[in-house]
């Protein structure tokens, strides 16, 4: 299916162009219309990714789909595409959840409901360009982009304290990414080249490696987020409308995790080994630490940011667990580090249907009482049964029941780490205990019970749009639960060369 | 055979899947015929297998369905391991699993949820299925951890009660504390054998056996025993093993047949079955049987002894289910896992035909659970009367039902052990027999027996109950009875669990056992002790509640420590709530009040936002906008630049 067309290219520019002719659109006030077009748009641009699929082949190291051009002569900066089994399933994800969200805002967004399309439409050819991009600076550009769509988003649809959240969220990142250029630009003064896979190859001493780890750390950790540079995350979802968290969520954390693949672990190898225990405790105090901090929120929307970050401690151990795992005596065949790679990244993904639909279901909550506050609520049972059932089965998913997609990545990570250490397999399978606290006892409190008020008696159950919606991530999260193989296939062949390469030390 | 194999859990899953979607098109007549037809065939078909694995000798059947996925060389795969042991609990779990479906009808009669019952109690069948089905330990964590799930569904079911919901709750966490350690056990086992497949994993197991682990530096521990402990914490929390038990009694908020179905024939065996099926793990590790020794005994007797005060019909019955698989619990440590299975299988019959009695009792009463008002129920429903008293003779082995010929062999293979703990676990276990027919028939009569202390308009309204509940009594009442007779010396003895379970000479204790036969066993019964502690505990409860019931008051008031004792269940609950659920929560609250918003947000993130404010403030004060200040700045800067190269 269109193998030989620019699909990259496509995937990138279709939704920013898409979401500029919405915006034109916009003028004429015809709401219907601009939903319309902006939801056209958002699904050619899911059916090009899907070629991406299918057009892939698992067995090819190099990068597929490749586009190069020169883009900015005097500093060789290329208009570069290209995407491996790293990259291609988060675009996919991508393009997914974009459709999704513009479907959630259909008759709930009233206020400029043009712009809020094209917010989104113009972050989703962003997010693509992030994932797609194989310069350096093409990176750098789509990196910093994406933030401005998404302060919008926040700063205009937001809830009352958006500008706190608006603010803090824009220099909490950006404070991270300047550090990141900064790598870049010395890395393209030592070789002349901003291309990443050279970048890959370049020769760099333990200082230089050093510096450049922490510098991209800290605009990964920042984005994914890593504790403890995480309080922008709650703040930000809290304000956010419901799109926008969905987005957050279920995409732009994930830019860290795959910062962290791309540039940290096989330019900076030497590095990433010997501060690994950096991360391994700083992820490992995500899933413990958050845990218990999640348990405690009051506020839904909170409490979902919160359970994001601890379920993204398990990306970031499955990432840098593998030094430890190659190194462990005891693990006798030193097998382990492409599952605890693997692991996390099909718990991106994962985590990606599961925490946009929490987000959405939320939404849909908070579009009917105007609160997130969990007391307000109690027996929502009773007036939404479909939806409940809905909650519960997500509820389950971000809890890792198995059969949902929750599980796979969890498992993966737990059992990948064993191999490492026992401790940091049994800090991390306390997730089983305290994700499941968190989210149930949020399902308990908010879903079962009596009716305790007049609001929650007069909540009418989901419509066929939400119905469609929730159905479409919960079918997403089955499928992934009950048959991971597609998905981790086409990992295997640029996992292993990722690990290959990571296994060389440059010194 | 594959197809009939891969169909037996299917068809539950079709059931509850077209109950749980389309439960309202199809009405309730629809529901619980869909569900019922799917779990029969699920039952005809276990029969199939268990014929063909059993009589005629078919081979045992080891293939995976299809490949979950490949990582790193490790395979995760969804198959089927059919053997002795698994046709055994297939046939028990469907068999039960019917007699339930049939049940409910009656039951869930006037329940608004009655579809979404049918279709939980469906997956419930299929997910235990999947459990005892399996042949790798993927599928057993999917199972393990499916039946947690309907489970929590199912205590739940009556999601406007506020016991109940907080009871599901406390269900699903308990168990995902034993998951916890399970999960350990599993990355153990994927980490020292590099496979998920059970058959693999055991041929690998004396090199296991072999090696050691450093757990904490400095200290070597036998790795088959971290192993083994791992996985027992997992069926700590699903058989409800001491301390992971609390969830048992309180999920008897449920509906009764989910009682009889999940937490007494099924889902709570899963732990005890799967310890039975890696006994050849368990063969290595003489400390992790102790462990599992010591737990069962104790769970044993001390479950046993809350049972005694307790008033609510279903929670009697709920102790006595711990103290039951305490008693299998303490089969497998003395590596008597037959015997385990064996009790496993007949305690699923008789606990079953127990909790379907109490709940007839439940459905007479008008949802009166109280058994001191109760009383004299034998006239008005002798069904549930006779059947009730073959479950209680079963329960508390008296010679010659079922229950006595899994419990006898459990006692005497603990007699015969030499592991350590079997000294102590023998004293539990005899002790046990005269606290459970002291409980049993203090509940019996109570409940069927005296005086009618019922109000008299329930009186008015006591009646049998329908034909869809006295018929899966009477169902259940014959295996109750018969199923010892028919399968003790084969089960035990004979070769049955040759292909599937695994005892190494040294543990042999059930081959030391010199009579085999049925009547062996009633024999030998009379020349021990068990049988008259039983009819010793049968005979002081109809002394206590029904000849002279003051005394039951004056032991009430004389032993009052002891009795607050067992009536505040040993205070486990509360200190598990004050340290875990009030204790987790203080710790959530200090580390997001101090960590998130008092160090991390309040000092360094609005702290340098706050810093820069501040700086700025200061800085503004040299921009006066005033001419002559920035003229003579200007100056000061030209002199300085001027002093500086002159001096250079």
């Amino acid at each position: 299916m269109f193998a030989d067309w620019p699909l990259l290219s496509l995937v990138v520019w279709i939704p920013i162009i898409g979401g500029i002719a919405v915006l034109l659109s916009g003028d004429k006030g015809d709401a219907e219309g601009v939903r319309r077009l902006a939801l056209v748009f958002s699904l050619v641009t899911f059916v090009l990714s899907l070629g991406l699929y299918t057009g892939f082949d698992v067995n090819q190291v190099e990068m597929q789909f490749v586009e190069r051009f020169e883009w900015i002569e005097s500093f060789k900066i290329y208009y570069h595409f290209g995407v491996d089994g790293i990259s291609m399933p988060l675009i996919i994800l991508t393009t997914f959840t974009t459709v999704l969200v513009i479907l959630a805002g259909w008759e709930v967004i009233k206020d400029r409901p043009a712009q809020y399309m094209a917010a989104f439409l113009i972050m989703e050819g962003l997010m693509n360009g992030v994932f797609a991009a194989l310069d350096a600076m093409f990176f750098y550009v789509f990196w910093e982009a994406m933030l401005i769509p998404m302060f919008i988003i926040i700063g205009v649809w937001g809830g009352p304290r958006r500008v706190y959240a608006t603010i803090k969220f824009f220099i909490y990142t950006f404070f991270g990414s300047v550090f990141m250029l900064v790598a870049m630009i010395y890395m393209f003064y030592q070789m002349d080249s901003f291309a990443i896979l050279d970048m890959h190859n370049m020769k760099l001493d333990m200082t230089e490696q050093t510096l450049i780890f922490i510098a991209f750390l800290m605009a990964f950790a920042v984005k994914v987020p890593m504790w403890p540079v995480h309080t922008w995350l709650p703040d930000a979802h809290v304000e956010a409308p419901t799109g926008g968290s969905v987005i957050l969520a279920a995409i732009m954390l994930k830019i860290g995790g795959y910062g962290f693949l791309r540039f940290s672990l096989p330019i900076t190898p030497d590095a990433s080994s010997s501060l690994d225990w950096l991360i391994i405790l700083m992820s490992l105090v995500a899933v413990v630490y958050i845990g218990f901090v999640a348990l405690v929120q009051t506020d839904m929307k909170k409490l979902v940011a919160y359970s994001s970050i601890a379920h993204m401690g398990f990306v970031t151990l499955g990432l840098f667990v593998i030094f430890r795992i190659w190194d462990n005596p005891a693990n006798a065949d030193s097998t382990g580090a492409v599952m605890a790679v693997e692991g996390a990244m099909i718990q991106m993904i994962s985590h990606g249907f599961i925490s946009g639909a929490l987000f959405l279901m939320i939404g849909v909550l908070y579009d009917r009482m105007h609160s997130r506050e969990i007391k307000d609520y109690g027996g929502v049972v009773n007036t939404m049964p479909v939806f409940a059932a809905f909650a519960v089965f997500f509820a389950m998913s971000n809890a890792g029941l198995p059969g949902t997609s929750g599980f796979v990545g969890e498992f993966m990570v737990i059992i990948a780490s064993f191999k490492a250490n026992f401790w940091f397999a049994f800090l991390a399978a306390t997730t089983l205990i305290l994700g499941a606290a968190y989210t149930l006892w949020m399902v308990k409190r908010v879903f079962y019970g009596e009716v305790t008020n007049n609001n929650v008696k007069a909540l009418e159950d989901i419509n066929s749009r939400e119905l469609f919606i929730m159905s479409t991530l919960a079918i997403a999260v089955l499928a992934l639960g009950l048959w991971p193989a597609p998905v981790v296939d086409v990992m295997h062949t640029s996992v292993n060369n990722l690990l290959q390469h990571v296994a060389v030390s440059k010194l | 055979m594959e197809n009939i194999y891969l169909a037996i859990p299917l068809a539950s899953l079709f059931g509850a899947i077209i109950a749980g979607f389309f439960g309202r098109q199809i009405g309730r007549i629809g529901a619980h015929t869909v569900t019922i037809a799917g779990v029969g065939v699920s039952f005809i078909l276990s029969l199939v297998a268990l014929n063909h694995i059993v009589f005629d000798g078919g081979a045992v059947y080891n293939e995976s369905v299809y490949t979950w996925m490949v990582s790193d060389g490790l395979k995760f795969e969804v198959g089927f391991l059919i053997d002795h042991l698994t046709v055994m609990m297939m046939a028990v779990v469907t068999g039960v699993s019917l007699m339930v479906h049939v049940y409910t009808i009656g039951y869930m009669h006037d329940d608004p949820g009655y579809q979404r019952f049918f279709s939980y109690i469906s997956l419930f069948t299929f997910s235990m299925l999947m459990l005892v089905m399996s042949n790798n330990f993927m599928q057993l964590f999917f199972g393990w951890e499916a039946v947690g799930l309907v489970s929590y569904l199912l205590i739940g079911f009556w999601y406007k009660k506020e016991t109940a919901i907080y009871a599901n709750l406390k269900a699903f966490l308990v168990n995902r504390v034993g998951d916890f350690g399970f999960i350990l056990g599993i990355a153990a086992v994927v980490m020292y054998a590099g496979s998920l497949d059970y058959i693999e994993v055991f041929q690998k197991a004396e090199q296991i056996a072999g090696l050691s682990i450093v757990i904490i530096p400095g200290t070597e521990w036998s790795l088959m025993t971290v192993i083994c402990i791992l996985l027992f914490i997992g069926a700590m929390g699903k058989s409800a093993q001491v301390p992971l038990h609390v969830w048992l009694p309180d999920s008897m908020e449920g509906p009764t047949p989910i009682s009889a179905l999940i937490h007494a024939a099924t889902m709570v065996t899963a732990g005890i079955f799967m310890v039975a099926r890696m006994s050849p793990l368990y063969e290595w590790s003489e400390t992790a049987l102790s462990f599992v020794l010591v737990i069962g005994a104790i769970t044993a007797f001390f479950m046993g002894l809350i049972g005694i005060v307790q008033n609510d019909i279903k929670r009697v019955v709920a102790y006595s289910t711990l103290s039951q698989l305490g008693y299998m619990t303490v089969a497998l440590g003395v590596s008597a896992y037959s015997a385990a299975v064996f009790h496993l299988m007949t305690h699923a019959f008789f606990k079953a035909l127990l909790f379907l009695a109490a709940g007839s009792v439940i459905i007479a009463m008008h949802h009166e659970q109280d058994i001191r008002k109760m009383g004299g129920l034998k006239k008005y429903m002798p069904i549930t009367y006779w059947t009730s008293l073959i479950g209680s003779l079963a329960l508390i082995g008296f010679p010659g039902f079922s229950g006595f010929f899994s419990k006898d062999a459990i006692i005497e293979a603990v007699h015969y052990s030499q592991i350590p703990g079997s000294g102590f676990a023998y004293l539990m276990v005899v002790l046990g027999v005269f606290v459970t027919a002291f409980y049993s028939f203090r509940m019996f009569f109570l409940v069927f027996h005296g005086k009618e202390r019922m109000d008299e308009h329930t009186k008015e309204h006591l009646h049998e109950t329908p034909w869809v509940v006295t018929v899966p009594l009477i169902a259940l009442a014959i295996p109750s009875v018969v199923i010892g007779w028919l399968t003790v010396e084969y089960m035990l003895f004979g070769t049955y669990f040759a292909d599937s379970i695994v005892v190494k000479n040294i543990h042999n204790v059930l081959g030391q056992i010199s009579f085999t036969t049925e009547f062996g066993f009633i024999e030998h019964a009379f020349h021990g002790l068990a049988v008259y502690l039983a009819l010793a505990g049968l005979i002081a409860a109809w002394y206590i509640y029904l000849v002279n019931p003051k005394i039951a008051d004056l032991l009430q008031q004389k032993l009052a420590v002891v009795y607050r004792l067992l009536d505040k269940k040993y205070w486990v609950d509360e200190v598990y709530f004050a340290v875990f659920g009030n204790g987790s929560r203080k710790l959530g609250n200090s580390f997001w009040r101090i960590g998130d918003v008092g160090v991390i947000d309040g000092f360094i993130v609005n702290g340098s936002a706050k810093l820069v404010g501040w700086l700025s403030g200061v800085m503004r004060h040299i921009q006066t906008g005033i001419l002559y200040h920035y003229a003579f700045a200007m100056i000061l800067g030209l002199m300085g630049l001027l002093l500086f190269v002159y001096v250079k």
